[in-house]
């Protein structure tokens, strides 16, 4: 020991310790900044934010892809006329901002509160009007009169196709993807059927009235609360899934009995 | 090549050649019989502590065999299923199924276990006997067919036995033209090379029947329309749905692209085609809004709505049929006539019931790249 350290020589894992001891303090330090910088930006959502409040937002997180006046560039498209609707269901399930560009704005964590995501509405509604979002009336899945089974029927027409029948989502075309429909707010599901939603058709109030929109709610709100009476849903993907499983563990298990009826035993 | 050849038959020929060609002997070329492996003596036939213990788990699987059987019979009774929970087939079909399988599969690996562990291993083989019976019995059975065939002249009376031969041939042929007249009394072709759609038949909301304005069709919407004169009582209602789905959607009129014979077939963007895949024929409808793509979630064949739906992807080979839509007085929108071609997958007969007037949309077939 004492002959090594007088000769000059390292430990041969002098230079491991190094590394390492040098990732910690790094990552130390960002974890540090960035804890600091999460908790500076929620700190300015209490008072009742207006309009003006929804441009200072706009401006920092928007513009750069929607363009100052809303009306597009080639990263994004025109805000004009998409309503509070359409910002409430983008920002508040976390698909805007965008993580990234890609064929399909996927869900990440909420960045804004839901004040700052009203005032960014309200804020668009300048440039042009568009739907408002829901009246809590049509949110109200256990007001009389909803009807499950309308809801059930109207979803197998119009959505299914894509969301699957059980509300599990499904593939689309070069990437896009329908998601899956579990345990999704109600204010969203209206939101989202009301404006459509990147590739989503747009499901207007002529084509599924309020009434019915609300029944739909109903159907995808009882599928959460209700499992499978069949067993096991295997993620209710069809036969993609339940054919690999018989594959593996019935073709498996019957393998494995043919191998132990014929050995030979020792 | 050649050499290895001879190389393999030399042994072969002197073999044959040790043998007498007058001989009746044929040499055998096949293998020896090996004769069966040294036995060896199971674990179970040295120790008996270990056959002790193999006894005891046999009896374990049948023992786990007779609980599961009443456990299946007490979950039964325990475990019901109401009708006002859903849940509850689930739980009853679970411990059913648990004490069933174990009440079956105990029986089953006990037998298993038993026979490999402690009945008798030792290897014997039975030699295999000839199946034919005596000379004698022979001679019986051929005596036996001759006199039969005497006492009842089946060689003799030719015209008999042919005429027998002739009646239990027609005898199946009226049944296939019964199971003929089982299909449906209206012409198959013709039932599926028109459509519900009449000129003036009005766009309505699958499944209310709401009929459909122009102006509430809102761009990026999709409407799944049905006729309005679509009867949902009658008998062959799904049938008629089947052929007379339809997807609306509406798009910026600057994205639509439109041959110029089929100009006056939408209306300010809003067309209308035939939800039935040109493929086999399953329901096309997951439509996406900016892409204009239309995709069958069977194999995947992709249309382009915005382009007079021609495939883009996958195994169909022509586009969906358009059906040629207007307003009538009151804004609603309306069938200008029924689709221009039989709608869904080809027939045989397909190519003849295509609207001369409309050709187009056939001709296009080959296009694809």
């Amino acid at each position: 020991m004492a002959k090594r350290k007088t000769s000059g020589r390292r430990h041969p894992l002098a230079s491991a310790a190094l590394l390492i001891l040098g990732l910690v303090v790094v990552g130390g330090i960002y974890t540090a900044v960035d804890q600091a910088a999460d908790a500076q930006s929620p700190s300015h959502s209490e008072a009742a934010l207006t309009a003006a409040d929804g441009e200072a937002l706009y401006m920092a997180n928007c513009a750069t892809c929607h363009g100052v006046d809303a009306v597009g560039t080639e990263y994004g498209p025109t805000l004009v006329g998409v309503g509070p609707a359409s910002v409430n269901f983008q920002v508040m399930t976390g698909r805007m901002p965008m993580a990234f560009q890609g064929p399909q704005a996927d869900q990440r964590e909420v960045m804004f509160t839901q004040e700052q995501s009203d005032a960014i509405g309200e804020y668009l509604q300048t440039f042009g009007p568009g739907p408002e979002r829901p009246d809590q009336e049509w949110l109200d899945t256990s007001a009389t009169g909803v009807d499950v089974a309308n809801g059930a029927e109207l979803f197998r027409i119009n959505c299914a196709m894509c969301h699957n029948v059980a509300g599990s989502g499904g593939a689309l075309t070069e990437g896009k993807f329908a998601p899956n429909l579990h345990n999704i707010d109600a204010d969203h599901i209206y939101e989202a059927m009301l404006t459509g939603p990147q590739n989503m058709p747009v499901f207007n109030d002529n084509n599924i009235s309020p009434e019915e929109k609300r029944d739909v709610i109903a159907y995808l709100h009882y599928l959460d609360e209700n499992p499978s009476a069949g067993g096991f849903s295997l993620g209710s993907l069809g036969p993609v899934s339940e054919g690999l499983f018989v594959w593996i563990f019935g073709l498996g298990s019957i393998v494995a009995l043919t191998v132990w009826l014929t050995s030979r035993p020792n | 090549m050649t050499a290895q050849h001879d190389a393999d038959a030399t042994p072969q020929e002197h073999a044959v050649e040790t043998v007498d060609r007058g001989s009746a002997v044929t040499q055998s070329d096949s293998f020896s019989d090996p004769g069966l492996p040294p036995h060896k003596p199971r674990q179970t036939d040295i120790h008996p502590a270990k056959e002790k213990r193999a006894e005891r788990q046999v009896f374990l699987w049948f023992l786990l065999s007779m609980a599961g059987s009443v456990f299946a019979i007490f979950a039964y009774f325990a475990f019901p299923i109401t009708e006002e929970d859903f849940g509850s087939v689930r739980i009853n079909n679970l411990l059913l199924g648990l004490g069933l399988s174990l009440g079956l599969l105990g029986i089953g690996f006990g037998a298993v276990h038993w026979a490999r562990q402690l009945m008798s291993d030792v290897e014997i083989s039975e030699d295999r006997h000839p199946t034919h019976g005596s000379e004698q019995t022979r001679a019986r059975a051929v005596e036996i067919f001759k006199l039969g065939d005497e006492e009842s002249g089946f060689t003799r009376r030719s015209l008999i036995r042919n005429s027998l031969i002739g009646a239990l041939a027609l005898f199946p042929l009226p049944a296939v033209f019964m199971f003929r007249d089982l299909a449906p009394k209206q012409d198959a072709v013709e039932a599926i090379s028109q459509t519900p759609w009449e000129t003036g038949t009005r766009l309505a909301i699958d499944p209310t029947g709401t009929p459909i304005k122009a102006s509430d069709v809102t761009i990026g919407s999709a409407f799944h329309v049905i006729p309005e004169t679509l009867d949902s009582h009658a008998h062959d209602f799904l049938d008629q749905k089947a052929l007379s789905v339809v997807l609306l959607v509406r798009m910026p009129e600057e994205q639509l692209h439109e041959t110029e014979e089929r100009k006056g077939w939408s209306y300010n963007g809003i067309v209308a085609y035939s939800k039935i895949c040109t493929h086999v024929g399953c329901p096309v409808a997951l439509y996406e809004q900016h892409t204009h793509h239309l995709l069958c979630p069977c194999h995947q064949s992709t249309f382009d709505v915005s382009d007079g739906a021609k495939v883009v992807f996958g195994p169909a080979a022509r586009p969906l049929p358009q059906l040629p839509i207007a307003v009538d007085d009151e804004g609603y929108l309306v069938a200008q006539r029924d689709f221009t071609e039989p709608i869904g997958p080809s027939f045989w007969e397909r190519l003849d019931h295509i609207d001369d007037e409309h050709p187009e949309s056939s001709a296009r077939t080959e296009d694809r790249a």
